[in-house]
């Protein structure tokens, strides 16, 4: 009983402090969400990379950086509906 | 149990307790430093024979007045200070602080004659002080909430508004002005009975916010237009009005204009002046000759307080009929009053507010204790512990009524009462449960109920730590679920919680700060200033001393600003001096608080208190002193500017008051100088220094506590120069503190030692050794003590350079004579003896011959201190010695250390091996005298003692020996030592432990790990764990010291014994091993797979948990060496563990999978984890999304790569796919 709790709050912690992790419970939305916004930060971090993609594109590097930032937003379209 | 046992029993019990009663201290009421005497100690001025000369019967002090007027009561700010600071009588005794030094606080001893049941109450620690807090009425009533939702103009509601307890403290105010005048008057002999013109008219009041819309119950109110917040409400004039009565109060004669006539009663309030006799005499009529002693004022017979004392329910039980009859419960708000004795004898009402809340001890009553106490209560459980206490609290719980004829109400109270019985008196998980259904259903039991049951627990006097620990945690769970619910129980929360905040342990302080804490931001400001208000100017000192500092709490809970226009306000208060004292006392408590935090708004507060400086009053000037005093030390070393317009005021000040006003001042010019710049700081210092050193004569000892700081204070900034103190401090300085009386008070003995380092490092070593040298000499221990201890700390910071020959010799000669001359052996004295032979270096070289002449006679003395403190000086001196190419004296203490190690006491053997270790060490091995293969077979059996000192030290010589020198020793030897070693893996003291695992290191080092390794191996066998582990840990210390293919095959081997314990063993030792070699482990990873192969099937889970962290450390070792093929076999091996339950099993599983992800990269591994994530199953589910949240934690942008593909369209990651 007591190391359920403990672990509960542990998790709890992590979720706080990490946003991307998950628990039994995560859907399959926040999942994919977190993989994709993951995925952007990852490309926008890392300088060559998003070099490589502009140039890939045939776009400006900014460009191609705002674009991505901007698609972090709802990257997998709208959450589900809400059912009871 | 027969009557007559029964009465014998009572008898003897009642005997006891007057014994305690009477060792308790005499309790009585010293005029001299207003507070009453808490010593155990038998007064020296008071009647020691209390039996015949009964003191506590009526007050001899009634008809002093009791403190001089502008002190009306003491303040607590500098609670070790002398009121008065000039005494005009001699003093020939030791001073109350040093008598009450064990009395109270940290040092305090415990009374062997209390029970230990009595120890453990709250109540039995309090001071006299502390106590008051059982005379605070707990059920004040309920306020009323005027910040509440939903309220309507002028509606009437439950609860006491602002103005009415406003116009409670008033009265309470009149009440103890009147009380005062009367108890005068009786003195003086005049008739009692008069008329007093009412000072206070009642006059109805408006409510203020509301009244405006219009009230919907009574319109009939006279409104009153003049509003200052500091008057109740009625107007102010009433109360300023200069009555009849107001005239008879007493007054300071200070500020009294001569008058003829009031001669007789001006000679009442000296208080230094012999009492006349027919004023002392406490109480009687003047007509009889013999004024009666108040023992005998109830003549015998004629006490009726035990005929009139309330009958137990088991005497009425027995009286009245059993039928016919019904108990009825009291009605609401009934309270039975708590010391009815106290009032049928009619004491003066003086007595009560003198003697500091005296104690009723709670009477033991005999029907009560016959009554069995209840071991089970129903509803409940099993209860840790159930006190007869308990019983009027949870009475209602065993009284076997029907539940089901109850009302909700009832229900409810009862079902609160069972959790906190469960919470205060369970075990610890039945206290958690109940905590926890305690906090979720707060809203749903409601404020009202829930804090009428607990607040009165809180007030038990046989409360104990725990339980209050307990209670305090219900309130502020509780407090936080029912937020502003909770506000009309402000005033009661507070009541009891203050007290906290005074209370010596410092986690009841850091509690109570945090409930309150809780509650102001559950209450909001307003509610807890209107809440607050009153109390702040409230007659009793110790409700506006706990008042204040619940204050601070709140400025710091809810930031300073916003209390600030308040505090201007309070502290500005025209009509009473008590709420500016209040005022300046929470702006002094703040920084005390809150430390630095208060930087952003020292202004504010500064300006705040500023004019407070030049108060009327002298008590509010000097909280004021001390209150800047307070915020300059959380500011520095920042803020000056913020000081600067009370500079003046101050300095000017400083000069114009004496005595503990004085004080204060200087305290606060201590704490503001070290703020300046140079340039300013030296100015200031010059200005202050005169009265400073007027003040270095000063008969008062807080006085000379205080100026002593300022001086350190002073000659720590940059700004006072070397030359100015040489001129014109260390003259006085020097001679007024520098005197034998000095050091016979601890505290005064600590600041002068503190005071001349800090003055020593201004002005170097030399100068103060110089003039306090001839004090090593002195007849005086504690003095000498104190020299050492001066000399010691300036040595050490200053070192010896500037000291001149003829010093030196001086010096080496006072610290010999004070070193030889200790009756009690300190470490002082030998850490200032060893620092000064340290500091002076290759100069001790003439003097090295007495000093171990001193030490070898000490040496040889008969009691163990003194040798052990001779051994001890060696082993610091060693290294000295050898600097000064003194071997021949080395050898020679060495050969004699040598002798005595047939030492029997075990300390003295640890401080002879400690210094044997350091010859050796500074000596080395193959110069030792006497030679290492004599010495070492000598400490073999010394190994066996069991002593931790003893073993600490032979272990860490030997282990020095076995490291440096193994070869003067034959193997045989060494293999002797390893058996003794292992039972020093047994050893408490983790250091003993890691040394000796160790030294089995560089023993197998020395002589091949083929015997060690057996003799550990066999070693695996026994049974202890601890032991067990050791060893494993030995092996592979072993392992890393002589390369791991000498261990790894036998060890192996060994794993074939079909034996649980050793398969285990070599499992862990296996771990350890790949823990230690690291990265070498890549050469011996295929060797041991099929070994961990056989373990991680294995049925018994330990063994596959403890294979699993032996893959963790290999994994580990070998990440980017080439291993991955026998990583992922591993893998596939560790990976059905997942699902184990067992904390510790999966912990170490899901670490070596992690370790494993480590070496063989993040896609293989997340392809195992991709599977299970969603899983139809929970149980699956739970454990991978427990892997996944590691690697992601770990590494999330390593796992972008890796991420499973996706069949929907909008969840393919195109960039992925862009290449060029």
């Amino acid at each position: 009983m007591a190391d359920k709790l403990r672990a509960q709050q542990q998790l709890e912690q992590l979720q706080a402090r990490y946003i991307g992790t998950g628990h039994a419970d995560t859907s399959k939305f926040e999942w994919t969400s977190n993989i994709a916004r993951d995925s952007y930060s990852s490309y926008v971090g890392h300088p060559p990379m998003l070099q490589y993609m502009a140039v890939g594109l045939g776009e400006p590097r900014e460009a191609v950086r705002a674009s991505m930032i901007e698609k972090m937003i709802q990257p997998v379209g709208k959450p589900p509906e809400v059912t009871d | 149990m027969s009557d007559a046992d029964f009465e014998k029993i009572k008898r003897l019990q009642q005997e006891r307790n007057a014994a305690t009663a009477g060792k308790k201290g005499s309790k009585t009421f010293d005029a001299a430093n207003q507070r009453t005497d808490t010593s155990t100690k038998a007064s020296l001025t008071d009647t020691f024979d209390t039996t015949l000369y009964d003191k506590n019967g009526d007050d001899k002090f009634s008809g002093y007045s009791t403190s001089i007027a502008v002190n009306d009561d003491d303040d607590d700010d500098m609670e070790d200070a002398d009121a008065g600071s000039r005494r005009l009588v001699g003093q020939y005794t030791a001073t109350k602080d040093q008598m009450n030094e064990f009395a109270r606080g940290a040092t305090q001893e415990d009374d062997i004659l209390m029970t230990r049941e009595k120890q453990a109450q709250i109540a039995s620690r309090e001071s006299d002080y502390q106590k008051q807090r059982y005379d605070r009425r707990v059920l004040t009533p309920t306020r009323a909430d005027p910040f509440a939702a939903n309220r309507q103009a002028g509606v009437q509601e439950d609860g006491a508004t602002y103005s009415e307890i406003m116009r409670l403290r008033d009265l309470e105010r009149e009440e103890e002005r009147v009380m005062k005048a009367i108890a005068e008057r009786e003195a003086n002999g005049e008739d009692v009975v008069m008329e007093h013109e009412a000072t206070l008219k009642i006059k109805d009041t408006s409510d203020k916010e509301n009244g405006e819309s219009g009230a919907t119950v009574d319109a009939a109110s006279t409104r009153a237009r003049k509003r200052r917040w500091d008057t109740s409400g009625d107007d102010a004039p009433a109360i300023a009005e200069p009555t009849e009565a107001q005239a008879k109060k007493p007054k300071s004669r200070w500020d009294e204009t001569p008058v003829p006539g009031g001669a007789v009663q001006k000679a009442r309030s000296r208080w230094d002046m012999a009492p006349s006799l027919s004023g002392a005499t406490p109480v009687g009529s003047n007509t009889m000759a013999t004024p009666i002693h108040p023992s005998q004022m109830m003549a015998f017979g004629t006490d009726v307080s035990a005929r009139n004392a309330a009958l137990s329910d088991e005497e009425l039980d027995l009286m009245l009929p059993s039928e016919g009859y019904k108990i009825l419960d009291p009605p609401p708000g009934y309270e039975p009053l708590r010391a009815p004795a106290r009032h049928i004898m009619g004491t003066p009402a003086a007595t009560s507010s003198l003697a500091g809340g005296f104690m009723m001890q709670e009477p033991a009553n005999a029907s009560m204790m016959a009554k069995q106490l209840p071991t089970e209560i129903p509803g409940v459980g099993d209860l840790q512990f159930f006190k007869s206490e308990d019983m009027q609290y949870f009475n209602k719980l065993v009284d076997g009524q029907d539940e089901n004829s109850m009302s909700v109400e009832e229900l409810k109270e009862r079902k609160i009462m069972r959790l906190l019985l469960k919470v205060k008196n369970g075990t610890p998980p039945m206290r958690k449960t109940a905590l926890r259904q305690l906090t979720d259903n707060a809203r749903q039991f409601g404020a009202g109920p829930l804090f009428e049951q607990i607040l009165p627990l809180l007030m038990e006097k046989s409360l104990e730590d725990q339980e209050r620990h307990l209670l305090v945690k219900v309130i502020d769970r509780v407090l936080y679920k029912l937020d502003d619910l909770v506000r009309p129980y402000t005033h009661k929360i507070l009541v009891v919680i203050e007290p906290l905040l005074i209370d010596q342990d410092y986690y009841a302080r850091v509690e109570g700060r945090e409930i309150i804490s809780n509650l102001s931001k559950a209450a909001g400001l307003a509610h807890m200033i209107s809440t607050m208000r009153p109390d702040i100017d409230h007659v009793d000192e110790y409700v506006r001393n706990t008042t204040a500092r619940a204050f601070a709490v709140v400025a710091s809970a809810l930031g300073i600003p916003a209390l600030l226009p308040f505090l201007r306000a309070v502290c500005r208060s025209k009509k009473s001096w008590q709420a500016r004292h209040t005022g300046v006392k929470i702006v002094q408590q703040i920084p005390i608080l809150m430390g630095c935090a208060v930087l952003p708004h020292l202004q504010g507060l500064v300006e705040c208190i500023g004019e407070n400086l030049n108060d009327e009053q002298a008590k509010v000037r000097t909280v004021t002193s001390l209150a800047i005093a307070a915020l300059a030390e959380a500011a520095n070393p920042y803020g000056i500017e913020s000081f600067d317009n009370i500079l003046n005021p101050l300095w000017t000040g400083a000069r114009k008051q004496r005595g503990k006003g004085l004080a204060g001042f200087l305290k606060a010019v201590g704490y503001i100088i070290p703020l300046m710049d140079e340039e300013y700081a030296n100015y200031y210092t010059t200005q202050i220094m005169e009265i400073l050193l007027r003040e270095f004569s000063s008969p008062d000892e807080e006085m000379k506590k205080v100026v002593l700081k300022v001086i350190s204070q002073c000659a720590s900034t940059e700004g006072v120069t070397a030359a100015y103190l040489k001129e014109n401090v260390l003259a006085d300085f020097f001679k007024s503190f520098w005197v034998r009386r000095m050091a016979m008070d601890k505290r005064n003995y600590r600041q002068v030692v503190d005071t001349t380092v800090e003055i020593g490092q201004k002005v170097g070593a030399s100068e103060i050794i110089e003039r306090i040298v001839v004090n090593l000499k002195d007849e005086s221990e504690t003095y000498r003590k104190m020299t050492v201890e001066t000399v010691d700390k300036i040595l050490s910071g200053l070192g010896a350079a500037d000291i001149d020959e003829r010093l030196e010799e001086r010096l080496v000669d006072g610290m010999l004579n004070a070193f030889q001359d200790q009756s009690m052996e300190e470490d002082i004295m030998l850490n200032g003896f060893g620092t000064l032979v340290t500091a002076l270096g290759t100069r001790t070289k003439p003097y090295l011959p007495q000093i171990v002449s001193t030490i070898l006679y000490r040496l040889n003395n008969k009691a163990p201190t003194v040798r052990q403190q001779a051994a001890d000086l060696i082993s610091r001196i060693a290294l000295v010695m050898k600097q000064c190419d003194e071997e021949q004296l080395i050898q020679k203490l060495g050969t004699v250390l040598y002798e005595y190690l047939g030492e029997e006491y075990p300390e003295v053997l640890g401080s002879i091996l400690g210094a044997l270790r350091a010859i050796v060490t500074v000596v080395g091995i193959n110069q030792m005298n006497p030679p290492i293969k004599d010495l070492l077979p000598r400490l073999t059996p010394i190994l066996r003692n069991r002593h931790e000192k003893v073993q600490e030290n032979t272990i860490d010589l030997v282990g020095r020996i076995a490291d440096r020198g193994p070869e003067s020793v034959n193997a045989r030897e060494w293999m002797r030592i390893c058996f003794e070693l292992l039972d020093m893996l047994k050893a408490h003291k983790k250091g003993i432990r890691r040394a000796a695992n160790n030294t089995f290191g560089f023993i197998a080092k020395a002589i091949g790990p083929q015997d060690v390794l057996a003799t550990l191996l066999n070693n695996l066998r026994v049974q202890e764990r601890q032991s067990r582990v050791c060893t494993a840990v030995a092996i592979g210390i072993v392992a890393e010291t002589c390369a791991p293919f000498t261990v790894l095959p036998a060890l192996m081997n060994e794993y074939r014994v079909p034996e649980l314990n050793v398969q285990n063993g070599v499992l862990k030792s296996l771990s350890f091993l790949f823990e230690y070699i690291g990265e070498m482990a890549k050469d011996y990873v295929y060797a041991v797979t099929p070994l961990l192969e056989d373990a991680l099937i294995d049925r018994d889970q330990v063994h596959r948990q403890t294979a699993a962290s032996v893959v963790k450390h290999v994994a580990l070792g070998v990440v980017g060496l080439g291993c991955e093929d026998a990583m992922l076999h591993l893998l596939n091996l560790l990976y059905p563990n997942l699902f184990e339950t067992s904390p510790h099993v999966i912990d170490r599983i899901i670490e070596a999978i992690d370790a494993v992800r480590m070496a063989v990269g993040m896609g293989v591994v997340m392809n195992y984890v991709w599977a299970g994530l969603f899983h139809p199953a929970r149980k699956v589910r739970q454990p991978y999304w427990r892997l996944y949240n590691d690697a992601y934690v770990h590494a999330a942008d390593a796992m972008i790569p890796y991420y499973p593909n996706m069949d929907d369209e909008s969840l393919v990651r195109h960039d992925l796919y862009i290449t060029i």
